[in-house]
């Protein structure tokens, strides 16, 4: 077990870039961690944990052709792997509404002073152009209780948009 | 009394289905005394199913009472036990003794009604909901070699939120 990385990809989005990039890594011998890859809008954007023996210039090199054929913007950087270590989170926040501009900053803004910590976050815009929704979906974790969560955005429903606190109780079984 | 290890995925005992069991005597009241100290012994278990400690048969514990706000039954043994009915859906948060360090959400049944013997054999009949009935449709699964990595959904479509969802409203009459 060598350095671990944590690789940032972003470009136009087309068929077979999860694939293409993979078999680099996995051809010039890096093992992958976790990763999160999605389409936003018309892109395609991968963040990917990486492990190797290789530098960084190295593993960049590596990716450098398949980058260059399929136009993505990269970034290599060491990180610490710290895997097998999740945090479970005991909140699902969902929120959602006609977009305008600081939805997010209000919303984040009022969580984290409540106590919340993110752990995983979502966004959309749907609805047509001229009528764009926004869509927000965070599970976290809940430190100061679920009240004080949905207290911090009581503000927010009052001004239209719909907020859906609700506990997750995870089972073990 | 022994707490037993705890095989974890991808052990492929964990895939197999589980046998009936025909013979309840003190060996077998004694296995389950052990699946419940082992239950008990892994952190936040609320139930424990005889595969997961090697023993392929048809052998769950359950007990959720720990749990705040929620109905349950108490500690319930369920030897054979058999699902009649499902009724509505839901998606929650799983994890497994048997899978560490994952959790995923899952759709189960929100109600559910079964029969299952205890370790004497006696025959009961119980009606489930919400959580309990949620403990309960994955230690069954477990019996027939599935883990709840089989029935993951996807993070990406939120349902935690329809447990809000009001009862249409019966249209107005003129």
């Amino acid at each position: 077990m060598g350095q671990w990385y944590m690789l940032t990809l972003v470009g136009k989005d087309k068929p077979g870039i999860v694939a293409r990039v993979s078999k680099a890594l996995y051809e010039g011998g890096c093992n992958l961690g976790e990763a999160s890859m999605f389409r936003l809008g018309g892109n395609f954007t991968i963040m990917l944990m990486a492990t190797s023996s290789k530098s960084a210039a190295e593993v960049d090199a590596l990716l450098a052709p398949v980058c260059a054929e399929l136009d993505l913007r990269r970034h290599v950087d060491p990180i610490e792997g710290k895997l097998h270590n999740h945090v479970e989170p005991n909140v699902s926040v969902t929120l959602f509404g006609a977009d305008r501009a600081g939805i997010v900053a209000k919303a984040t803004g009022a969580l984290a002073a409540a106590g919340l910590n993110i752990l995983h976050l979502e966004s959309d815009v749907g609805g047509t152009e001229a009528e764009p929704i926004y869509i927000m979906q965070i599970e976290g974790v809940a430190y100061q209780g679920i009240e004080a969560l949905r207290a911090a955005l009581a503000e927010m429903a009052r001004e239209g948009i719909t907020i859906h606190v609700a506990p997750i109780d995870t089972l073990i079984g | 009394m022994a707490i037993q290890p705890i095989l974890h995925y991808p052990d492929p005992r964990l895939a197999e289905v589980c046998a009936p069991v025909e013979r309840f005597d003190d060996e077998l009241r004694s296995f389950i005394a052990d699946l419940e100290e082992t239950m008990r012994a892994g952190p936040g278990g609320v139930g424990i199913a005889a595969p997961q400690v090697g023993r392929l048969i048809r052998v769950s514990v359950v007990d959720v009472s720990s749990k705040p706000d929620v109905k349950h039954h108490g500690r319930v043994v369920l030897v054979n036990p058999e699902i009649l009915e499902w009724d509505g859906f839901a998606v929650g948060r799983e994890g497994c003794m048997s899978v560490p360090d994952y959790t995923g959400n899952v759709i189960r049944a929100e109600r559910i009604r079964l029969t299952a013997q205890d370790e004497t054999g006696a025959a009961h009949e119980y009606a489930m909901e919400g959580y309990e009935a949620r403990a309960v449709q994955h230690e069954i699964d477990h019996l027939d070699g599935l883990l709840f990595l089989d029935r993951l959904v996807s993070r990406r479509n939120d349902l935690f939120r329809r447990k809000v969802y009001q009862e249409p409203k019966a249209p107005k009459k003129d």
